[in-house]
């Protein structure tokens, strides 16, 4: 730990002599003041390793008898310490202790299929908190893509290519459509979208489980509520061949991060859209009509996080449940703050909590840590991200001549 | 649910100089009752009867069951429901308001007529009315507690959605403190501090920081879910003393709880409900009876005025956050010691959010989310019992009940929900 703060302590200095960049994208970067970013990831590590050593039991006995023998602490704190970092890095970069090339590499794969359904629906929050719009909703848009992409996956049978087409379609209208609700609530009656998109949540989740009681969503001689599986026509081919999870839904994301940002930066429709978001009167006064873009905004969200959806369905899991979103929709929301709604930002945040989550396996079986120490890391960071004084102050770097708004 | 004129505010956004006739409610409701008269009445098969149970074999005084023709008292009910529908529209139409007993004689109409329709020809099983009761307000106890921390911070101008967070601290600090000392009320004291704390860092982001409240309420959400997973799966779970399953008695108080029917729903509970007729009684006379209420009202509605005047904005939303989050964490205690639970993982599972709910359609007030509480926990007690008997209705769409009326509600289809002007903008002087 103390390592990590003294590094730290040097890096004001070469923040410092930044020039003024050309380049937009490069520029939010610099803005979003990446130190804070790196800082915020630093303090929520350290943090999560408190944690670390709290809940161990060796530090625990070990510390009984501190004032004997401290050595025998500390050892112990390193020792847990050492176990879960490395585990970290071990189940989401690199496997160290592989034999082949191919297991090697296979973690940082699994971090990027865990990132998939993170980069779609972070990139429909995005767009939505540039717009002005607090969705909560991916949760339900999720569930719902994923349901409509999940049907059209094992009901119809249709040739390859079409069939997954149809079905990635299937996935961005049930999310769309979960959008198009709170959206036109919002335009028409001026409803609270946070509300409506909370209770929407609620909605899905107990439609998708009506839903999979009905005989047509249930998978044959299973009692439990799970769907049949995806066709094979229908699920996303994997892109380094069968040993790898990682599949063609990786690079659509990648794909959509590209026509978001498009949309955003280069069309009139997103010229609009970010006009609303930054200052709907004058937007109304310049002739934009709010609602409208309220709708088409929430509509172009649900779709992003209906494919999301797609991702579980058509890639990893296969088939649907009402657990089918897990908490992809909430993940999506750090992911999107702390990506400050650019989509380069947004694909690398995504990454980065899709390595959080695939080194969960590797650290209760490594480590022997429950996977929630993920969920704490990961809301740690995006609460100080949230906070630019806050990090400032605690690792007393200087701060800017002018302060960007945080999201929303 | 009552059916209010437009607010000043509404009005003078749509620039009309007489406020417009809504119809909104009396439409919603009389489209509800005529859904009740299709599908309850004459849904029923004619002849067949309903029993419902009033009395208990413990009771004092002994009801006697009865029983009735179900196709009729159905009918009988939703016309009573179209009646009320018409009333709503007539006093729409002379632009005023109607009273609170409109919603509440509607709602039990519709009830009744959805129990006599579900208990019809059924002659094995019965409703058992005062049992459905009991269990409503036991139910709705984390959601008042929740409602009630919400309205505090958002009457304030916080917006509050870390309830779900408060809520959840509560329960596991309680669960952990109680087991350490092995005395269930001891929980009880410890839940408000978890949930405080929260609170706390609810607040400082929000008023030291101006951090989106949303975000940070989302965050802390998420945080104290990881937080109490994370010792859960490490330390409760290697030392079982620490998550002991403990239960509160049930306190039946002398004499009240001999009244038939009112008496064990109301008076024969535990002691987390009666905390909770204290705190309703006194936060409803507090915030709109005194002077700390007007202050904390005038914080959220106009912190500029406020703070011109010499209240302390920043810090009466401070001071307010943290006691709702006290009360919510209290609220918590409900889901362990309350219920005679051990900590689950994820245990509070969304009634953070329902408590939410029952906040907006309470109107923020903590008579209005007492109210609201209490039907969202009769819904889920409903389905309970008609999961019992067997009902047509699948679950989930009575589960889904408390999240439409509140989009219902947000999208002022049923009534007028207004926040609080200020909430959600951080004051910057």
């Amino acid at each position: 730990m103390s390592a990590e703060t003294q590094t730290t302590a040097g890096e004001p200095e070469q923040q410092a002599p930044e020039p003024s960049r050309s380049r937009q994208v490069l520029r939010e970067i610099a803005e979003s003041s990446s130190m804070v970013v790196f800082m915020a990831i630093v303090a929520s590590m350290i943090i999560g390793g408190v944690l670390i050593i709290l809940a161990d039991e060796a530090v625990q006995e070990s510390a009984a008898y501190f004032f004997s023998r401290p050595g025998d602490t500390f050892a112990a704190i390193g020792d847990a310490l050492g176990a879960a970092y490395s585990a970290m890095f071990n189940g989401a970069v690199l496997n160290l202790q592989a034999e082949s090339f191919a297991a090697m590499i296979k973690p940082f794969t699994q971090t990027l299929t865990m990132a998939t359904p993170l980069i779609f629906a972070g990139l429909g929050l995005g767009i939505g908190f540039r717009a002005g719009l607090f969705n909560i909703g991916a949760q339900g848009q999720i569930l719902m893509g994923a349901t409509f992409g999940a049907y059209i996956g094992f009901a119809f049978s249709l040739p390859w290519g079409l069939h997954l087409l149809l079905a990635v379609l299937g996935c961005a209208l049930g999310g769309a459509l979960w959008g198009f609700i709170p959206g036109v609530l919002k335009a028409r009656t001026g409803a609270h979208e946070v509300i409506v998109t909370i209770m929407l949540n609620y909605v899905a989740l107990y439609l998708v489980a009506w839903l999979l009681s009905l005989e047509a969503f249930q998978r044959e001689g299973s009692d439990n509520p799970i769907s049949p599986l995806v066709a094979e026509t229908a699920q996303y081919p994997q892109i380094l061949g069968v040993q790898f999870n990682l599949h063609l839904g990786f690079l659509l994301a990648l794909a959509c991060a590209w026509g978001v940002w498009w949309l955003m930066e280069r069309s009139t429709l997103g010229f609009r859209l970010r006009a609303v978001g930054a200052n709907p009167s004058a937007a109304r006064t310049a002739g934009m009509s709010i609602g409208a873009a309220t709708i088409i905004t929430m509509v172009i969200a649900g779709a992003l996080a209906g494919l999301a959806g797609s991702a579980p369905v058509l890639g990893t899991q296969k088939y649907l449940t009402d657990a089918v979103a897990g908490s992809i929709g909430f993940d999506a929301i750090t992911v999107a703050l702390l990506g400050r709604s650019r989509p380069l930002g947004i694909v690398l945040a995504a990454i980065l909590f899709g390595g959080l989550q695939a080194s969960g396996p590797s650290l209760q079986v490594n480590a022997g840590l429950p996977v929630d120490i993920v969920v704490v890391i990961q809301a740690l960071i995006v609460l100080f991200i949230a906070a630019p004084p806050l990090v400032r102050w605690m690792f007393r770097l200087p701060s800017p001549a002018h302060e960007k708004e945080v999201a929303a | 649910m009552t059916a209010t004129v437009a607010d000043a505010p509404a009005a003078a956004a749509s620039n009309a100089p007489i406020p417009p006739k809504k119809f909104g409610p009396a439409i919603a409701l009389g489209v509800i009752a005529l859904l009740s008269l299709v599908i309850f009445g004459l849904g029923t098969a004619s002849g067949a009867s309903t029993t419902f149970v009033i009395a208990r074999p413990t009771d004092f005084f002994k009801i006697p069951s009865f029983t009735l023709p179900s196709q009729l008292a159905a009918i009988l009910l939703s016309v009573v429901g179209l009646a009320l529908a018409g009333w709503t529209a007539y006093r729409a139409n002379q632009r005023r308001k109607v009273g609170l007993w409109v919603p509440v004689v509607y709602g039990m109409a519709i009830m009744g007529a959805l129990l006599t329709w579900a208990g019809a020809g059924r002659d094995a099983t019965s409703i058992q009315l005062t049992g459905l009761l009991t269990s409503s307000l036991f139910l709705a106890v984390p959601l008042v507690f929740g409602a009630l921390a919400g309205t505090l911070c958002e009457r304030s101008g916080i917006i509050n959605i870390a309830i779900e967070g408060q809520l959840l601290a509560g329960a596991f600090l309680a669960a952990l403190v109680a087991s350490m000392v092995g005395n269930p009320y001891v929980g009880l004291i410890a839940a408000p501090i978890a949930g405080a704390l929260v609170g706390l860092v609810l607040a400082i982001f929000a008023t030291k920081y101006w951090v989106n409240q949303i975000v940070v309420g989302v965050v802390l959400n998420m945080l104290v879910l990881g937080l109490t997973s994370f010792f859960f799966s490490t330390v409760m779970t290697e030392n079982g003393d620490l998550n002991q399953p403990l239960g509160m008695p049930k306190l039946a108080i002398p004499l009240l709880s001999k009244i038939p029917v009112l008496g064990p729903v109301l008076f024969n509970q535990n002691l987390l409900v009666y905390i909770l007729y204290v705190v309703v009684a006194v936060l409803q006379i507090m915030l709109f009876r005194s002077r700390w209420g007007l202050r904390v009202r005038a914080v959220g509605e106009h912190p500029k005025a406020a703070d011109t005047v010499g209240i302390q904005v920043n810090r009466t939303r401070v001071r307010n956050t943290v006691l709702g989050g006290a009360i919510a964490g209290l609220g918590g205690a409900f889901f362990t010691v309350a219920s005679g639970l051990a900590f689950g993982k994820e245990m509070t599972a969304g009634k953070g959010y329902i408590a939410l709910a029952a906040m907006i359609l309470g109107r923020w007030s903590p008579r209005g989310a007492l109210a609201a509480a209490l039907l969202f926990g009769f819904a889920d007690a409903l389905r309970a019992q008609l999961g019992a008997i067997g009902s047509p209705i699948p679950s989930q769409f009575l589960a889904m009940f408390p999240y439409i009326a509140t989009i219902f509600a947000v999208a002022g289809l049923v009534g007028h929900a207004r926040p609080p002007a200020s909430e959600g903008i951080p004051y910057k002087k």
